[in-house]
């Protein structure tokens, strides 16, 4: 089901010539209205009359979190304050917080992305649709809200927070479609066991999921407790909020509403564009905006871009999972690494979620990796050969998927580090001052 | 079937390692029969026979550490010289072969039992009913 076929389906060259249009528009904007904008351009020694085709896209410069934090709060926005209507921002966990502006219709222009959302995994005007993200400063709760409005949903503001109520809710009203975080989702599930109600028997048949990262491993686990469709949505504050990108039903990737943004995959390191399937971070221009138009905008997220016809029709470039964020990659022997790749190879070995922990060393000239792994209950053998093997077969998986030779140490259960939310995951003791 | 059970313990090989899995036990008051300690590069597993052989694997498995329980026999044999040969030999004339083995000596210079882990217990079980061996009795232990 589409919300705007008309649009959603665009032909690639229509796509285009729109995009670029409104690209220049949007530039011209960013520079006559933005100092912070007009600075850096003047710095790149670039001018809005540069962008003469779509792909001059690539000579404007990125803008980072920290470029947006130094001109908190509004020293971003583009229109004057007096045409703002909303304002929202990011948690700012590791600094100054990050401030979003809105104009009446850049809400106009989120809602419609978000309809579109819901729209995808099959939500009509008949549904009712269950908002558990948070209304506030945060940009779920709304996002969602406006999306389900335009559709004309009956929507439960429900807000996240206050389980019980929400499971009634879910129950007494009939609730068939669910948004919120995905680890809010399970723990929704465990509640409901509590209470003696049975999540399958809830009417929900979709939810809508993200503002997260989170597994393939989750999905299974959510759609089997409650009976439902679990679809990954994704988007950030500093762009529109949720609603950049959704996954269709074919659950083969985000797509991404291009005629609002556009997408490129760079590599984190040298900025320098990669092609279609590689992974790296995904950088974000808003082409509609006009509270605060955002230009090449560093996500942190790693991703890779999928082109071409999906078979749900929609004719949007996808994005695949996110697949971590470009805090935790680390340059081991001149390759990209990430924490998830060792995960993903010692949760296929083992078969549960690991507790591990990556420690790289430079010992002589070499890097060196060793990967730290809890035993398990369900891994332990009573025999020192089996544990030998395991050993064994955790480092080969390992090499496989990353191409470097690791060393695996097994290690007694709960000695490596816990922590709440972010897990430290790399130790780096290399000294690189020498 | 007279089985008894082995209690397996992963552990780093490390000082302290092995003082703080007996820690557990001694609290509890539990006795060690026989134990067994196989380590490589970095690990290893320690084996324990005792008395009270569920409660002491419910203690650990609750104090977070990576146990499981495995099934052994213990045949009886004399403390004295030729009294392990005369038990082995007649494992080998039936083709049985020995995963893991302790000793538990029950009384010094009399009676020990070879505690043995065998791939199929049951089975070698069956195999030696009629040979002419005595069986560790769990409730001997208790």
């Amino acid at each position: 089901m589409y919300w705007n076929k008309e649009l959603e389906c665009i032909s690639e060259e229509q796509l285009k010539e729109l995009q670029f249009q409104r690209l220049k528009n949007t530039v011209k904007m960013a520079y006559e209205k933005v100092p912070y904008y007009r600075k850096k351009f003047d710095e790149a020694g670039i001018t809005p009359d540069d962008i003469k085709k779509l792909d001059d896209l690539r000579k404007i410069p990125f803008t980072s979190k920290a470029d947006l934090r130094e001109v908190y709060p509004f020293g971003m926005f583009a229109s004057p304050l007096s045409e703002i209507v909303e304002i929202h921002m990011s948690s700012g966990t590791t600094g100054k917080p990050v401030v979003a502006g809105y104009t009446l219709n850049d809400i106009e222009i989120w809602g419609e992305v978000m309809a579109r959302c819901l729209t995808m995994i099959g939500t009509t005007k008949n549904d009712i649709v269950q908002v558990a993200y948070g209304y506030g400063l945060f940009t779920g709760g709304f996002g969602v809200h406006y999306g389900a409005r335009k559709i004309g949903c009956m929507i439960v503001p429900a807000s996240a927070g206050n389980t019980r109520r929400q499971i009634e809710i879910m129950r007494d009203f009939g609730t068939t479609i669910l948004a919120c975080t995905p680890s809010y989702a399970l723990y929704m599930a465990e509640v409901a066991q509590e209470m003696g109600i049975e999540p399958t028997t809830l009417k929900l048949k979709a939810g809508c999921f993200g503002a997260e990262m989170w597994t393939e491993a989750m999905r299974t686990e959510i759609e089997k407790r409650f009976g439902l469709n679990a679809y990954n949505i994704y988007g950030l504050t500093e762009i529109i909020g949720p609603g950049v990108a959704h996954e269709c039903v074919e659950k083969k990737g985000f797509h991404v509403f291009e005629d609002h943004f556009i997408a490129e995959i760079i590599d984190p390191d040298t900025g320098d564009p990669l092609p279609e399937g590689k992974r790296g971070e995904l950088v974000l221009t808003t082409i509609t905006r006009e509270g605060m138009p955002m230009l090449r905008f560093r996500t942190r997220d790693i991703t890779s871009l999928i082109e071409g016809k999906c078979a749900c029709g929609r004719t949007f470039n996808r994005i695949e999972r996110i697949r971590g964020r470009t805090d935790d990659m680390i340059k081991v022997r001149g390759v990209m690494l990430f924490p998830y790749q060792i995960e993903q190879a010692i949760l296929e070995v083992q078969g549960v979620e690991p507790h591990y922990q990556i420690v790289i060393t430079r010992p002589q000239h070499l890097d060196e990796i060793e990967v730290m792994v809890e035993m398990s209950k369900e891994t332990f053998s009573d025999e020192v050969k089996h544990i030998e093997n395991l050993k064994k077969n955790l480092e080969r998986r390992i090499e496989d998927i990353i191409g470097i030779r690791v060393k695996v140490t097994l290690v007694e259960p709960k000695t490596l580090p816990r922590s709440e939310g972010k897990a430290k995951r790399i130790i780096d003791k290399r000294s690189l001052n020498e | 079937m007279n089985k008894v059970y082995m209690i397996s313990v992963f552990a780093e090989n490390k000082p302290g390692r092995l003082e703080r899995i007996t820690k557990v036990l001694t609290e509890a008051n539990i006795n060690i029969l026989a134990f067994s300690i196989t380590s490589t590069n970095g690990f290893g597993v320690i084996k324990f026979m005792v008395n009270k052989w569920k409660e002491a694997f419910d203690l650990l498995k609750e104090r977070g550490f990576t146990v499981s329980l495995n099934e052994a026999i213990g045949i009886e044999m004399k403390d004295q010289p030729g009294g392990l040969y005369e038990v082995v030999k007649i494992l080998s004339s039936k083709g049985i072969n020995i995963e893991s083995a302790s000793v538990y000596v029950a009384e010094t210079r009399k009676r020990a039992y070879l505690i043995v882990e065998i791939e199929d217990t049951a089975k070698a079980m069956d195999i030696l009913k009629g040979e002419n061996l005595k069986f560790l009795n769990p409730e001997e232990i208790k």
